[in-house]
């Protein structure tokens, strides 16, 4: 019985430690790579970094001003296509489907959510760049476009449901037809959380490489326009970190330093506008 | 006592309150609502059998019964409502001034006939913003300040929240927030006013201040209302509807339903003996 016990208390602190262990891992990860792109690349984040063009071969210096700006072009593309596909996707899905479409529309956007985004970026290729013979600002933010339907899609969706039946019956009851409801009530209920929705999918998209391989090629310059090559800072890393020079290499680090700051910026701020609350009560 | 008079009977009498035992309290009532011959069904099951009755203009009508009579279907009906749950069909007619509520506009119906619910839901808005919603969705040509006002005078919640009216309306008391909710509800001026268990999530204060305004509401528009609470209906209602598994059992002045009820199941309902 004694020996039973003492077992039994093993097994119960061996679990608790690895478990313990495991998830200390899991958060050490995200601190290791910060750490480590702060080590590597922060010695070469400088006004220079934000202003310049990438310096010739051989010379040292220059920025990534065009990779950056690049990269901005490209969301705002992929936000202006992706964003509004998957918020009015979601109003339907939420409000006005049912039963078997609303499988099937939820379905699809889980499917298309878990497509790997090099073909994404080939899809995209096909469709955007080959029939053009053109490299383009465009098609990068089609397929980044793409990649932030299904996102948007599902966590608008989740946010929409989340409003309690009881307002749209209040609503509905004062006469307002269900389009109405929908516009003056349920999503101003749920914008937080469709804004954090947004960021987060904006996020998800900012560090994406292959598809921007496939469609907007890379450049050394300040692209020449929106249906030209445009530099980006995903390509960026890319080039560099495969390059022979070890100053191209310490521009790469700055640039994911860059990029993951970015990102982490986006997700503290959309949580922070999430835990503001939504001030709504869940009955 | 009286039960045993007409027994059987009372299930198939047309439960209207024109009926004899109604004419001789209210001889010249008007109708504001018929329903007739009205059945209901949420998929295959039905919930409402072959009910008819008529809603007194200016009159407190209370629908009482034990819970899953079918009281809250029949209230949500009179306004539409039931549309909005998938399966819901209904047979048989409602009239609102004489005219089939199921041949008008939906929306333009709802305005007619406002709806408060169990629970208080105001909006995530502001508390003129809410009671000023109706208007605003409706286009309304009249001035929203002085509606607001007055709808808000009419809900005797004037004087609680006329120095804050543009602070969140969940920042009001449960009680506070359901007179609200008529507030939002009167500011449309509907011509009747369906009211489900409005008071079953307040504490006894703000259920007996309801109970005050909805007496006082029924000059302004005719009032219907759902409760699961004898008493409610008894000190507040002009006419009372007993339903029992989705059949209409009585209707009869509530002081009649209440002292002398003309069906066994009333008299054991309400003195308590189920339900």
């Amino acid at each position: 019985m004694n020996s039973r016990l003492r077992w039994r208390k093993f097994v119960s602190g061996f679990m608790l430690s690895m478990t313990g262990v495991c998830a200390l891992i899991s958060v050490s990860v995200l601190f290791f790579i910060l750490g480590y792109l702060v080590y590597h690349g922060g010695t070469s984040i400088s006004w220079n970094f934000f202003t310049k063009l990438p310096a010739p071969v051989g010379e040292t210096g220059g920025g990534m001003a065009n990779a950056i700006l690049g990269s901005a072009k490209l969301l705002l593309l992929a936000s202006l296509f992706g964003v509004p596909i998957g918020f009015f996707g979601a109003i339907y899905l939420a409000e006005f489907s049912a039963g078997t479409t609303a499988f099937v529309i939820r379905y699809a956007a889980d499917l298309l959510n878990g497509v790997p985004s090099v073909v994404i970026g080939i899809f995209a290729y096909s469709l955007a760049v080959h029939p053009f013979k053109q490299y383009s600002t465009l098609a990068g933010g089609f397929a980044l476009g793409l990649m932030m339907i299904p996102i948007t899609l599902r966590s608008t969706e989740q946010f929409l449901r989340g409003v309690p039946n009881a307002l749209r019956e209040a609503a509905m009851a004062l006469g307002a037809s269900k389009w109405k409801t929908i516009v003056t009530v349920i999503v101003p209920a749920a914008y937080r959380g469709i804004l954090t929705a947004v960021l987060l999918a904006f996020a998800r998209v900012a560090g994406e490489t292959a598809p921007l391989l496939f469609t907007t090629l890379g450049n050394q310059f300040w692209s020449r326009g929106w249906v030209q090559p445009t530099a980006s800072l995903p390509v960026m890393i890319y080039t560099y970190a495969l390059g022979p020079y070890e100053d191209w290499h310490r521009q790469a680090w700055a640039a994911g330093l860059v990029l993951l700051g970015l990102i982490l910026v986006i997700n503290i701020v959309a949580r922070a506008i999430l835990s503001r609350g939504i001030a709504v009560p869940r009955s | 006592m009286h039960a045993s008079v007409r027994p059987a009977v009372s299930v198939n009498i047309p439960h209207t309150v024109t009926s004899a035992a109604a004419r001789d309290t209210s001889a010249a009532l008007s109708m504001r609502m018929t329903i007739s011959k009205l059945n209901f069904f949420y998929g295959s099951k039905q919930v409402l059998f072959d009910v008819s009755m008529g809603i007194a203009t200016n009159k407190v009508t209370s629908l009482i019964g034990p819970s899953g009579c079918g009281k809250s279907t029949l209230l949500r009906t009179l306004n539409r409502m039931h549309e909005t749950v998938r399966g819901a069909r209904l047979e048989g007619e409602i009239l609102l001034d004489g005219q089939n509520i199921f041949t008008q506009d939906v929306t333009a119906h709802r305005r007619r006939v406002g709806m408060v619910f169990q629970r208080p839901n105001p909006f995530p808005k502001s508390i003129f913003d809410n009671v000023a919603y109706g208007l605003r969705i409706n286009g309304s040509k009249t001035p929203i300040a002085e509606a607001v006002e007055k709808s808000l005078r009419h809900a005797a919640l004037w004087d609680e929240v006329k120095d804050h009216l543009h602070k969140s309306a969940y920042e009001l008391s449960g009680g506070q927030q359901q007179r609200l909710c008529i507030a939002r509800a009167l500011a449309v001026e509907p011509e009747v006013l369906l009211l489900d268990e409005p008071c079953s999530a307040l504490d006894p204060i703000s259920t007996a201040k309801i109970e005050e305004l909805l007496v006082q509401l029924k000059d302004l528009c005719t009032i219907v209302t759902v409760t699961h609470n004898m008493q409610q209906a008894a000190r507040i209602s002009d006419f009372t509807a007993f339903l029992l598994t989705g059949q209409l059992i009585e209707f009869s002045p509530t002081p009649q339903l209440f002292t002398t009820p003309g069906d066994p199941r009333t008299e054991a309902y309400i003195t308590g003996r189920f339900g």
